[in-house]
Formats: C-alpha cells, sequence, structure tokens
C-alpha cells in the first residue's frame, strides 16, 4: 500500500521543486503561503504564551501542521463549507474566520465558533469524526440545489477508527457528493501512535473500500497540498464525487497545554524535524533558491503580523464578559416553559430582573 | 486481638489507581482497556503506572472508537473477562450508546442468562474544571434509564475505591462516574487493603434534623457548603445524603431520611427536566408523603447544554441557590 501511495511532493526538503511534476504556482503564490502559514504560526506560539499566562484556558496548538491546513484551506473559493476540528484554526484563519473569535474561543467564549457573516465554517468538531457526516450532509445539500461549492472537513489519524469516519465516507461515496475529506496524519491521537490506531500502513487507501479518489501527500509541503486539494475540490464542483487526502505531517508540541508529550514519545524528533522537514522553513529554502527571499521581506511579515495579532488580543481581552442569557438563547427556537421558568428562577436568586 | 488497618491519606484519583492494581493483581480476568490508559496513564492519570506493572495485554490502548472499546468488552466479558473500560470523557461515551442499550444491557436476558456482560464503564464527568466543550456533561439520567445497567458516582477516595472494586466484582454491567472535579480536590483515609462497599447505600454524609438533602458527586461539594452557612445563619439542622449509586437507589436510606425530618431537597448538576430528581420525588411520594411538611424542592442545572467555560459558573448550582431552596422549604 505504501507503494500504491506515494507520497506526493512539490518541494523538498531542501527547497528544490521536483522535476518529475508539473505545477503552475507561482513565485508570488509561494509567498503568499509564505505569509499565511508564517501568521498562522505566530498566532499558535502566542496562543500557548497567552495560555501559560492564565490569559486564556487550556489550548490546542498545531505547531508543525500549517503547510496541511493553510496549503488546503487556500485551495477553497467563497461559499465553499469548511469543517475543522479543535486543532484546525490555522485552515480557519486562512479561509477568513476572526482572528479575535479564534482567540475568544480559548476563553471559552460561544463566539469563538462563530466566523464573519458569508463565511460556512462550522464551529469546531469536539467529538472525534463526528464532522465528517456533516460535511457529507452540506455536500450533499448542495449537490441537490445544483450549484457548485463544495464541502472540505478535517480530521486526524485517530478519527479514522471512529464510526462516523466510515459513515461519511460511504454516504459521501454512495451519493457522490462533492466532498473533500482531508485527514491531517500528525502520526500521534493524544499518546497513540498510528500503528497503534491501525494496522493499515496509510489513511489513504481506506478510501479504496469506498471506491473514492484518495492520495497521500507530504503535509509540510504547503505546494503538494494545495496542489492535491485544488484538484480535489476540483474534481467535486465538476460532479467527479468525493476524494479522500492524507496530508502526512506532524505536530511538534503536546496534543493540548493539558497533556505531557514526554510521558509517550522522545520530543526530540520534534526537534530535528524544525531542522528538516518544517514548512515554513523549506518555503525558506525554496524562495532563497529562487532569489526571491529577503530578510527585510520576512521582518515586515513578521512586523504586520504581530500588529494584527497584538490588536486581536486586545479585541479578545476587551470583549465583554459573556452575559447570563448567552446560557438560555438560542436553545431553541423560542424557549420551553422550563427553560423559561428556570431563567426567572435563576435571576431572582441573583437579584436581577428577567 | 485487634488488627490495625493500614491506611493512606489519598485523593478520589488515587483510590481508583489503588482499586484498579488491587483487581488486576487478583484477578488475572481483568483488564483495563481505552484510550491513552497505557503507556500515558490516562489524561487524568487514573492507570499511572498500571501498563509498566501489568503489561500492553492487560492494560490496553485502544483505538479511538467508543462503540468499538464497548462492543469488544461485552464480547469479552461473554467470553470470561472482566474488562474495565474508559471512556475519556461521558460527554464522549455517545457513540457507544447503542452498545451499551441494545447489548451490554441485555445480553443476560436475551440469551436467558447463558451470557452476561460482567464490566464496568469508567467515565470522568461534570463541569467546573474548564473543559472545552462536551467534556463537562452530567447525563447520568440517560443511563439510570437503561435497565440491566447499574450507575455508581463516588464523591471521595475512600467511596471511590470499594464501589470500584465493587463494580468490578459485580455479576452485571456498571458505568462508573466519576466528578472530574472530585479529582484532586480532598483527601480521605482510605485502607491500603481490598475492600469494597455494597453498591446502591447511600452514606449520610452529615446527620441533621429539619430537611434532608439528597445529592451525589460534585455536587456533594456546594452542597456541603451551603449547609455549613445556613446552619450559622439560620436556627436550622440539615441532613445531607450522598447517594452513591443511582440506580439501584437506597429507597430505605431516602425513606428514613425524609421520615424523620419532614422535608426534603435534592442536588444535581445534570438538567431538572428528566433528571435523576424525579426519581428521587418519586420514591419519597411512595414511601413518606405523608411525613412531608413542605413540598420536595430541587435545585438542578438548566434545561440547557452544559455551556462553554464562561459561563460554567452560573450553571452549576450555587451554595446560594441550594440555600435559598432550604430556606423556602423550613420557612414553608
Ligand atoms: C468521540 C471522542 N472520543 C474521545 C475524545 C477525546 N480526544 C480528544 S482529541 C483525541 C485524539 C484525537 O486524535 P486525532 O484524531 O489523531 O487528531 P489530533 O488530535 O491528533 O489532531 C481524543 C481521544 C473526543 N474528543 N471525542
Amino acid at each position: 500500500m505504501l507503494d500504491q501511495f506515494p507520497m506526493q511532493q512539490i518541494i523538498n526538503e531542501e527547497g528544490n521543486v521536483n522535476p518529475e511534476v508539473q505545477t503552475d504556482l507561482s513565485i508570488e503564490q509561494i509567498k503568499r503561503f509564505y505569509y499565511l502559514m508564517l501568521r498562522a504560526r505566530m498566532l499558535d506560539k502566542k496562543s500557548v504564551n497567552l495560555q501559560r499566562q492564565g490569559r486564556i484556558g487550556t489550548y490546542v496548538q498545531y505547531e508543525g501542521q500549517e503547510a496541511a491546513q493553510v496549503g488546503s484551506a487556500a485551495a477553497l473559493e467563497e461559499g465553499d463549507w469548511m469543517f475543522p476540528t479543535y486543532r484546525d484554526h490555522a485552515a480557519t484563519l486562512t479561509f477568513g474566520h476572526s482572528m479575535r473569535n479564534l482567540l475568544l474561543n480559548w476563553r471559552g467564549r460561544l463566539e469563538g465558533g462563530l466566523p464573519p457573516e458569508g463565511v460556512n465554517i462550522f464551529p469546531p468538531a469536539i467529538p472525534i469524526a463526528s464532522q465528517l457526516p456533516h460535511a457529507a450532509g452540506t455536500a450533499w445539500a448542495e449537490k441537490k440545489r445544483g450549484t457548485d461549492r463544495v464541502s472540505l472537513v478535517y480530521f486526524g489519524d485517530g478519527a479514522t477508527s471512529e464510526g462516523d469516519f466510515h459513515e461519511g465516507l460511504n454516504f459521501a461515496s454512495v451519493f457522490q457528493v462533492p466532498a473533500v475529506f482531508f485527514n491531517q496524519n500528525n502520526g500521534y491521537a493524544i499518546s497513540v501512535p498510528m500503528k497503534k490506531q491501525m494496522h493499515a500502513k496509510t489513511i489513504a487507501q481506506k478510501g479504496l473500500g469506498y471506491d473514492m479518489e484518495c492520495a497521500r501527500v507530504d503535509g509540510n509541503d504547503v505546494a503538494a497540498v494545495y496542489t492535491a486539494v485544488k484538484e480535489a475540490v476540483q474534481r467535486a464542483r465538476s460532479g467527479g464525487g468525493p476524494t479522500l487526502l492524507e496530508a502526512v505531517t506532524w505536530r511538534y508540541g503536546a496534543h493540548t497545554t493539558a497533556d505531557d508529550p514526554t510521558k509517550y514519545r522522545d520530543q526530540s524528533e520534534s526537534d530535528k524535524r524544525r531542522e528538516t522537514t518544517d514548512p515554513l522553513l523549506r518555503l525558506e529554502r525554496y524562495l532563497k533558491l529562487e532569489e526571491a527571499w529577503t530578510d527585510a521581506w520576512a521582518s515586515s511579515l513578521e512586523e504586520e503580523i504581530n500588529d494584527e495579532i497584538e490588536k486581536a488580543i486586545e479585541e479578545m481581552e476587551n470583549y465583554p464578559e459573556a452575559d447570563i442569557s448567552q446560557l438560555f438563547d438560542h436553545v431553541y427556537d423560542v424557549p420551553t416553559w422550563t427553560v423559561q421558568e428556570q431563567i426567572e428562577e435563576h435571576l431572582a436568586v441573583k437579584g436581577r430582573k428577567a | 486481638m485487634t488488627t490495625t488497618v493500614q491506611t493512606k491519606s489519598m485523593t478520589m484519583i488515587q483510590g481508583i489507581n489503588d482499586a484498579l492494581r488491587i483487581m488486576l493483581e487478583e484477578d488475572e480476568n481483568v483488564l483495563v482497556l481505552g484510550q491513552d490508559v497505557g503507556v500515558n496513564g490516562g489524561v487524568f492519570r487514573a492507570t499511572e503506572g498500571l501498563y509498566n506493572q501489568f503489561g500492553s495485554e492487560r492494560v490496553i490502548d485502544t483505538p479511538l472508537a467508543e462503540s468499538g472499546i464497548i462492543g469488544t468488552s461485552i464480547g469479552m466479558a461473554a467470553n470470561g473477562f472482566r474488562p474495565i473500560a474508559e471512556m475519556q470523557f461521558l460527554g464522549f461515551i455517545y457513540p457507544a450508546f447503542n452498545q451499551i442499550m441494545t447489548h451490554a444491557t441485555r445480553i443476560r436476558q436475551r440469551s436467558m442468562g447463558r451470557y452476561t456482560a460482567p464490566m464496568v464503564i469508567r467515565a470522568p464527568f461534570g463541569a467546573g474544571v474548564r473543559a472545552p466543550e462536551i467534556h463537562s456533561d452530567s447525563v447520568e439520567a440517560l443511563f439510570t434509564h437503561m435497565p440491566g445497567l447499574k450507575v455508581v458516582v463516588p464523591a471521595n477516595a475512600y467511596d471511590a475505591k470499594g464501589l470500584l472494586i465493587a463494580s468490578i466484582e459485580d455479576p452485571d454491567p456498571v458505568l462508573f462516574l466519576e466528578p472530574m472535579r472530585c479529582y484532586r480536590s480532598s483527601r480521605t483515609d482510605v485502607p491500603e487493603e481490598k475492600y469494597t462497599i455494597k453498591l446502591g447505600k447511600a452514606a449520610v454524609r452529615k446527620e441533621g434534623e429539619d430537611i434532608s438533602v439528597f445529592t451525589w458527586g460534585a455536587m456533594t461539594i456546594e452542597t456541603m457548603k451551603a449547609v455549613e452557612e445556613i446552619e450559622k445563619e439560620e436556627n436550622a439542622s440539615c441532613e445531607v445524603i450522598d447517594l452513591r449509586t443511582l440506580y439501584p437507589m437506597d429507597k430505605e436510606a431516602i425513606a428514613a431520611s425524609v421520615q424523620k425530618t419532614g422535608r426534603a431537597l435534592i442536588i444535581h448538576e445534570a438538567p431538572a427536566s428528566g433528571g435523576v430528581s424525579s426519581e428521587v420525588m418519586a420514591v419519597i411520594n411512595d414511601t413518606s408523603f405523608l411525613y412531608l411538611r413542605s413540598p420536595v424542592e430541587r435545585v438542578c442545572g438548566f434545561d440547557t447544554p452544559v455551556p462553554v467555560y464562561s459561563l460554567e459558573n452560573e450553571y452549576i448550582p450555587s451554595p446560594e441557590k441550594i440555600k435559598h431552596a432550604i430556606r423556602r422549604c423550613i420557612n414553608f
């Protein structure tokens, strides 16, 4: 199966372009990817610091997975649907989510799951794999309506063990809906390595049982990810049905800020990867080889992003406290009498009027 | 001759770990399985050290699939093992709902007693630890409504150890709910040796004369606080009963207490409607109606999903609300 699903790569670790692949990616596009990945990485690092300082709650980091998330999100068009997990805020940020709201998510705020008006992003799925059938469903609805919109859904290697993974793929396959199932294989589901999660050597091969297009890409190569997702999205748009993609990547840090990875793996692997397979380093090398890199350009990006992040943090911290009404609002279209009575009783004890 | 029982001060999580270790040592058919329970020792460290002591054949990191974990546990239990399956959080048990409801609970009856499912499902639950969405659900009532299953909720180390061992030895499937807020909130002296606490027996946490307050799990914390305060503020004496087993419920303990005090209040974190409080009320109605001096009250979570953590303190019944309800009963 490893032979059947070779890892597709366009830019290798040294920054060289694979001579065997045809790519029409321009230097400008690559520079744009670099910017988007840098933005994602800087936000992630900052968020980990905010958590350490107690300014946000438990945080889920994605450092190391920027190419997979940015490359895939960049292949979508306005109006398409995105279904993230708790680890995919690099993808949602790239697809137009608000940075302030993404930060509010880690303050335990409902606004955290709310993208700007007109951007179709579901709130991040917490129950593993539960979002796959939803993506098949929105795609199915678009197909019924005769639009050309697609659904892109994120999930990890661990998610492939859940029933919902298989049910989502099967529905997409049976009804030939325009969905792209984008797996980030970061090697671990919390402490459980891929080899304990499945006997299969690849995740891509799981699409074969559903007669689905499937492929395996180097998830740290943003060009390869973008190209593979773009192709899958175009196929979906033009009525060619769903695709399963496996992007092989690595999370550098802990599962979440509440996790201690040294309990189950040697973190020197992450240190090594920062010097080798790193998605940003790779583009830096590529751009240097192409003589399209200047340090001044890179530091101006950093400055710009830093300002954006600082502003978002300020907005997050100045955001009004959650009102009690958020507990009760939107549970039903019209609150039931039980909820109504509970609100009144609650506010009465607190000495407030409903 | 007197024998002295060696005790050790333990947190609830240590009590659980101790029970698992004792049972793994005693019975080679006992298995521990679940997500991250092996090498990692569990996300709350409930299974810490067990993988190293008993090996990967007995303390098993499973694929990420709750239905698979419970379904295979049923098969292993029917075939001679005693699986102790961990759900990482109760809020993630839902994929296994089908296996529990349609098989674990009924294989005994469907096979006229030939096949049984003596297994324990452990699951951390409850709000108040600033966990992300879904991690904080208190859905015990979904499971007390499953004939064939027993539901146990300890609130301290001593109970956790004794009840977990009893659950493992029980011939029927047991859902063992672990209030996260109690994992490390207090310590109790726990015998180092094996002991059991009979399932279905409540514990009187504090004796009193004027009102019976029934609760379980993490809400014992707010309840004890409220009772301590109100006894200073009002001329009242409250009895606090920790039910510990939610199914089958301790009918005698409920009746005895209400018949003594004539008033009853039930506190739980789960949504009020359809909550286990309704069953406590039914028991009071059936056993003690004519002893009541005021309507039975309850203080519960709202009929809403457990909120994201910025609002969880508003959601969890506060000592203030509990005191308010106690006053209303006493001054009826
Ligand atoms: C149904 C369900 N079970 C368990 C969990 C607890 N949990 C959260 S993340 C995680 C591991 C997920 O691994 P993977 O799918 O590989 O994604 P990753 O976190 O590596 O991105 C687990 C077990 C959950 N969120 N949902």
